[in-house]
């Protein structure tokens, strides 16, 4: 019931942002009785009163995991995170062997099973991509 | 006549070597993923999407490949319901009712070779209601003013999020989303920036495939850790496959039941397969004369729901192709791979790329046999990849959806976009949002302001000219209609249990 009102209280935090924003769209020349802004208006207002509404009539079950799964989470996140950011400079293989390693470590705490999978994983799918279907990533950047 | 003609011009695209190849691949494709447990049919055609485009291929290719992974997977989707009890998407849950109870009394194999068979039945009959159905409705379309469309499309969005979410104000608010992101970029009239927030990536908008491969597949990994990989099928073993024609025979009249119930299920916007599974199987236990044993593994309740579920997935293409308005979650999907080939659904369709339409129908048909012999000789192969394990097989998709999605734009900022869409995604899921109506308002959020423009253009600022026709307001009360009735409707239609 809380977590469903902070989540109320922060769809109307950005639907606010939102519409602020839509107040600064520019206006075209053309004769438009509609114009640029008024769908915007619409989707913040309908997405201003969901917020209201999800405050007024919170669920009451809400599934939330224990505290150490979003500390994988978060794992998981940087991870990915990093692999998107060193794609480019490293290639596919290195990066996305370090990732897999990582998340099948995050599923199974077993870390020699998990290197064997991240490398395995990572060497195939790049010979797969590369040349099965001919994807055009490079190998080590 | 010009049906057979149409056809024939299908046949003579769908039978070369490669979309054959195609159709076979994404069947297997498909049907594996298909039966892993949590990934479904839109999960699956999301991650194999920037896959497709990567290689090359041209427009009938690319849908022959992704319908064949669609259908592929609504097959697969019993394996894990009946050897589980743990579907492999939502519109398999009816199949775990009474074919779980059929795998614990030793019946396991006949279960998957009883439901293969009704799968066939009902995508194979879907398919042919399709052909028929879609260029009659293509003709209404024609009728379809900007009133109408914006009718339509808001049709679509009181629907979609319907029956299968739990929460109105929370599906509401979901295309509310999707509507808010589709508005970033250059507007389509003026040619100036909206909602860049001054950022030149988001100059072109936010690209769908990006949105949606976050959303289904990025999020799916976060679930999959907070699961720890549960639900494995490792040590699954199945008896000899034999056909249980005396089941086969006894169920006929069944899954043509199943097939029609479905198939006109899939059709409405936004019931889907789940709907059509669901009054599939509650319509035969009310019909049939044994209906009292279903949940206890009657083979009537396995055939039920999967003729059921697998017409509607060939239903839910009709209003895809015909309006542009997805049926279902899969088929949102799907519209996102028209849209990027920039193919525009509706009636046009059928005149200006006739070879797209039939070469699809004609690829479906032929999908479905090459389903129905990887599903019933070769079931043992997909029980066997069941077993892969979850530790393998997460890091796996990982990798799939973002070789695919950066090897379409050798961006990394698009792949932290994705990364983000797939944290708004878990937590959607979490909070009970829907994500399909999301995806869907970024594909069709700007059809639907474009028709409001012109519509008040045409109208000079009129908005009673939105309710100025009989088709906008048949329209406009079915998306009440649609809106409210859930808030009814979902105690009524709550999933029955199985009585062992």
């Amino acid at each position: 019931m809380k977590a469903d009102r902070i989540f109320g209280l922060g769809v109307i935090l950005i639907a606010s942002f939102y519409l602020y924003h839509a107040t600064l769209i520019p206006m075209g020349f053309l004769p438009d009785p509609v114009g640029s802004r008024t769908f915007p208006y619409i989707v913040a207002g309908v997405s201003l009163l969901c917020g209201i509404l999800i405050i007024i009539f919170p669920d009451k079950i809400i599934d939330w995991p224990h505290i150490k799964v979003y500390g994988k989470i978060g794992i998981a996140l940087l991870a990915m995170y990093l692999f998107a950011k060193t794609l480019r400079p490293y290639g596919f293989i290195i990066p996305s062997a370090v990732v897999a390693i990582i998340l099948s470590y995050l599923i199974s705490p077993n870390i020699k099973n998990a290197i064997i999978t991240g490398l395995s994983l990572s060497i195939g799918l790049f010979l797969v991509l590369n040349y099965g279907l001919g994807l055009g990533l490079f190998a080590f950047g | 006549m010009d049906l057979l003609a149409n056809l024939s011009q299908g046949f003579a695209v769908a039978l070369t070597w490669s979309t054959l190849l195609l159709a076979v691949s994404g069947c297997f494709a498909g049907t594996i993923i298909g039966s892993l447990p949590g990934l479904g049919p839109s999960n699956g055609v999301a991650i194999l999407i920037p896959l497709a485009f990567s290689l090359g291929l041209d427009a009938t290719e690319v849908l022959v490949l992704m319908t064949s992974v669609y259908y592929g997977a609504m097959y697969g989707g019993r394996i894990s319901s009946i050897l589980l009890n743990i579907p492999g998407d939502e519109p398999a849950l009816m199949t775990t009712l009474d074919g779980y109870p059929m795998a614990k009394q030793g019946r396991a194999a006949d279960a998957l070779v009883l439901s293969g068979v009704s799968s066939f039945v009902g995508a194979f009959l879907a398919t042919i209601g399709l052909m028929l159905l879609a260029p009659l409705l293509a003709n209404v379309a024609y009728l379809f003013g900007p009133s109408e469309y914006f009718a339509l499309y808001l049709l679509a969005f009181c629907t979609l999020g319907g029956l299968a979410s739990k929460n109105q104000i929370k599906a509401a608010l979901a295309s509310a989303v999707g509507l808010g992101i589709a508005m970033i970029g250059l507007d389509n009239q003026t040619g100036l920036p909206r909602l860049t927030f001054g950022e030149l990536a988001l100059m072109d908008g936010v690209d769908f495939l990006v949105a949606i491969v976050g959303l289904f597949a990025v999020s799916e990994i976060f679930i999959f850790i907070e699961s720890h990989g549960k639900n494995t099928a490792i040590g699954i073993k199945l008896d000899k496959i034999t056909i249980p024609v005396k089941d086969i025979v006894n169920s006929g009249v069944t899954m043509l039941r199943g097939t029609l119930i479905g198939f006109f299920a899939g059709i409405l916007p936004g019931a889907g397969a789940s709907l059509g599974s669901f009054l599939a199987y509650m319509g035969e236990k009310s019909l049939a004369k044994d209906g009292n044993t279903f949940g206890t593994g009657n083979p009537k309740g396995v055939a039920a729901p999967e003729a059921g579920n697998n017409a509607a997935a060939g239903g839910a293409l009709v209003p895809m192709l015909t309006l542009g308005v997805p049926g279902s979650g899969t088929t949102a999907v799907l519209l996102a791979v028209l849209l990027t080939l920039n193919i525009t659904p509706g009636p046009l369709l059928f005149e200006e790329r006739p070879e797209v339409v039939w070469g699809l129908i004609a690829s479906l048909l032929i999908a479905n046999v090459v389903l129905l012999i990887m599903n019933v000789p070769l079931v043992r192969l997909f029980v066997k990849v069941l077993s892969v394990p979850p530790h393998v097989l997460l890091p796996g998709i990982a990798m799939v959806a973002f070789g695919g999605i950066y090897s379409l734009s050798g961006s990394s900022h698009d792949l932290v976009l994705m990364i983000v869409f797939g944290l708004v995604g878990y937590f959607c899921r979490k909070l009970g949002v829907p994500t399909v109506p999301i995806i869907l308002g970024i594909l069709l959020g700007n059809n639907m302001e474009d028709n409001l423009r012109r519509a008040m253009i045409i109208s000079g600022g009129d908005w009673t000219y939105l309710f100025s026709s009989g088709i906008a307001i048949g329209l406009w009360v079915a998306a009440i209609g649609g809106f409210v009735a859930p808030l009814f409707l979902r105690n009524l239609l709550k999933k029955p249990k199985p009585k062992i």
